[in-house]
């Protein structure tokens, strides 16, 4: 139940937000800009790579090895090179990223149940991709020899790996929660600093302070505009991804909701916070942006898995909210789990909102007092 | 109740640096009370320790006679407040900001909309409630930031230099609110730095680092500060240079330029105006005259700041 000031406090700050355009640009399009950029920027996945095919065969077999090459979707025919001084100036031209050569006889030894040997050439200056392209090229060769030859004599002990979740293994759905859980941060922590201390500037806050309004019915109408658009603008993120990037939503909206709620309270208590240290709307934007941007990109595990960071560093991102909400949304959106498997994370995420939100308060009645 | 703001050695230091020095005054109920001194002198640290916002070190308050160390709550509800920033919400129509403040003074329905329109009237502001803060100009938005200031209906107001950068028509308009608001009871304490609007005051403070210089009407001010020592007003062609053989005159105190005028303020009754005269000539200084004036608020505010310099 919000008492009358504090509505009075909402409703002013709503018809603020809605006429101050940079704000709301802030708010609404920025997170959408962020995700485009990122969602496709941030993609490991190698696809479409230009591929120069020697077959020097020109049989059904050497054909259908092509085939399984393009058929893939990571390969795409380019070019149809004979002998290797063109599968040179397609690799130096950039034209071609990668070359399957494949020999005179490879029907006929396929038949006779030799084992006849294809030549993959790969530029490798970039060594990540050129890994990744091995794997793909090797994998494609195996199953396509041992469906080619038909004698498929099984090894003793197999791997027969599934990858759960994310089957195909596509980067984007790894990082779309992140990216979900870094804007947010951002948005949220921005804009509840700049909007305090751009009080302080225009001298509104004293004036408010002279009057006897209590620092919680403050606090609560002044955040809870932003609340309610930061849970949008979430929204907004989570539907784009599953319409552009095909994100699965596995669990339950109100999970979601929950752990989106505790994050948002969080990251507006940060921000409450940095508006009673800061006086410039400059300075407030500066701190609200190194402490949300950084240790959510760096620290989180968005990007850089934690597992494989420097003991001194995994520490750290203990105190790192996102961390805890990364594994919830990603359980809740990737894996369907259940809100009660993730106690620990939402215990998290309710300390650090509550912590926040009380130092803030203090501080606030303090400045106040 | 006579006695709307009851200040008794009233006391705050930051660190080491004492602010506000052991300032007692009364304000009387329905009075205009003018709080005079330069910048840094102290004004604004007691007025917000008068509003509750500030706690003494030492000393007390009470404010339409609640203890403002006590209950600075209480002493909320019943006063006004409006510094020289004319603190509005530059985004929201002047009908919003009306209705912000109301709200956060607990005023809706029919109290807010009494209000509402007692403040329209009085700003001037009829067919304007929909322009934004931000468009209306100076004096409006002065009168604006006033309406808001009153629109719980304090017993007391407290304005903070509300005339800064406001042309002098609105300015005299606004003094005529303040008239209005005091002839209606409420008691107000007001900052200046200009000295005509501390004429206007019914009485005045002179605050000096901190320590209360002088108080009481501006004439009583100017009567105790300038008992025996009269000013006088010395006309000459290089008032410079005249001010610099004064100085060195033993019958002469202090000096200072009024426009293109000297006043020199004596050390005794007696007018030694034929020696004055022959310095001046002496050192070739053409005299035009050597008149005794009356002292103005600017003689006692000026030799307040020279005494305490000179004691320190």
């Amino acid at each position: 139940m919000i008492g009358r000031k504090a509505l009075a406090v909402y409703r002013k700050e709503l018809r603020q937000i809605a006429r101050d355009r940079r704000t709301l640009l802030i708010l609404v399009f920025v997170p959408a800009f962020f995700l485009l950029l990122y969602g496709y920027a941030l993609n490991w996945d190698i696809r479409h790579i230009a591929l120069a095919v020697e077959d020097r065969d020109s049989t059904y077999e050497s054909r259908a090895l092509v085939a399984a090459f393009v058929n893939s979707g990571y390969f795409d025919r380019v070019a149809d090179v004979h002998g290797p001084s063109d599968i040179d100036r397609l690799l130096n031209l950039n034209t071609a990223r990668a070359a399957l050569v494949i020999p005179d006889g490879f029907a006929r030894d396929l038949a006779n149940g030799r084992h006849p040997a294809v030549q993959v050439i790969i530029n490798g200056d970039n060594a990540n991709t050129a890994t990744t392209v091995m794997g793909y090229a090797s994998s494609i060769v195996q199953s396509a020899g041992a469906s080619l030859s038909g004698t498929e004599t099984p090894p003793p002990v197999s791997i027969e790996p599934r990858i759960w979740y994310n089957p195909e293994l596509r980067s984007t759905l790894f990082l779309v929660p992140g990216l979900i859980a870094y804007i947010l941060m951002i948005t949220a922590v921005i804009s509840t600093a700049i909007s305090i201390v751009r009080e302080k500037e225009s001298g509104t806050m004293e004036q408010v302070r002279m009057a006897p309004i209590d620092t919680f019915s403050f606090i609560v109408g002044k955040s809870i505009p932003y609340f309610l658009i930061s849970l949008t603008s979430a929204a907004l993120i989570v539907f784009a991804a599953m319409l552009l990037f095909g994100l699965p939503m596995r669990g339950n909206w109100a999970s979601l909701l929950v752990a989106v709620s505790l994050f948002i309270a969080g990251a507006l208590g940060q921000g409450l916070l940095i508006s009673t240290a800061a006086e410039t709307q400059q300075v407030a934007f500066q701190a609200a942006m190194l402490s949300s941007f950084l240790p959510t990109l760096m620290l989180s595990g968005f990007i850089f898995p934690i597992s494989s960071m420097p003991l001194a560093l995994q520490l750290i991102t203990y105190v790192v909210p996102a961390r805890y909400f990364l594994v919830a949304l990603r359980g809740i959106v990737l894996k369907g789990v259940p809100l009660a498997l993730l106690t620990p994370q939402l215990a998290a995420l309710s300390a650090y909102a509550l912590f926040m939100l009380a130092l803030a308060s203090v501080r606030l009645a303090r400045e106040r007092g | 109740m006579t006695c709307a703001i009851d200040v008794r050695h009233l006391t705050r230091r930051f660190g080491s640096f004492v602010a506000v020095d052991d300032v007692s005054f009364e304000v009387r109920t329905g009075e205009i009370f003018g709080f005079l001194g330069s910048n840094g002198a102290g004004k604004s640290t007691t007025i917000r320790m008068l509003c509750g916002l500030l706690k003494p070190t030492s000393g007390n308050a009470t404010v339409g006679g609640v203890d403002v160390t006590r209950d600075p709550e209480g002493v909320k509800r019943r006063i006004g407040y409006m510094s020289q920033r004319f603190s509005l919400y530059e985004l929201l129509t002047v009908d919003q900001n009306i209705t912000f403040y109301g709200g956060i003074y607990g005023l809706d329905g029919a109290a807010l909309a009494r209000r509402r329109a007692f403040v329209i009237e009085m700003a001037g502001l009829e067919g304007r409630e929909h322009t934004l803060a931000r468009d209306l100009a100076g004096g409006w938005r002065q009168r604006l930031a006033l309406g808001c200031a009153i629109l719980h209906e304090p017993a007391i107001l407290f304005l903070d230099e509300p005339t800064g950068g406001v042309d002098p028509l609105s300015r005299r308009h606004f003094w005529r609110l303040i008239d209005d608001l005091s002839q209606s009871g409420v008691t107000v304490l007001v900052t200046t730095h200009y000295l005509d609007e501390a004429e206007r005051c019914h009485r005045v403070a002179l605050i000096h680092a901190g320590r209360l210089a002088a108080i009481g009407t501006t004439a009583e001010v100017k009567k105790r500060v300038f008992a025996d020592r009269p000013i006088v007003e010395i006309r000459a062609t290089n008032p410079v240079e005249a001010m610099r053989q004064l100085d060195l005159l033993p019958d002469i105190e202090s000096t200072s330029l009024f426009g293109t005028a000297v006043h020199a303020v004596l050390r005794s009754r007696a007018l030694p105006a034929d020696e004055i005269r022959a310095r001046l000539q002496a050192s070739g200084v053409a005299v035009q005259s050597v008149t005794p004036v009356a002292p103005s608020l600017e003689d006692v505010f000026l030799d307040v700041i020279d005494r305490a310099g000179s004691a320190a």
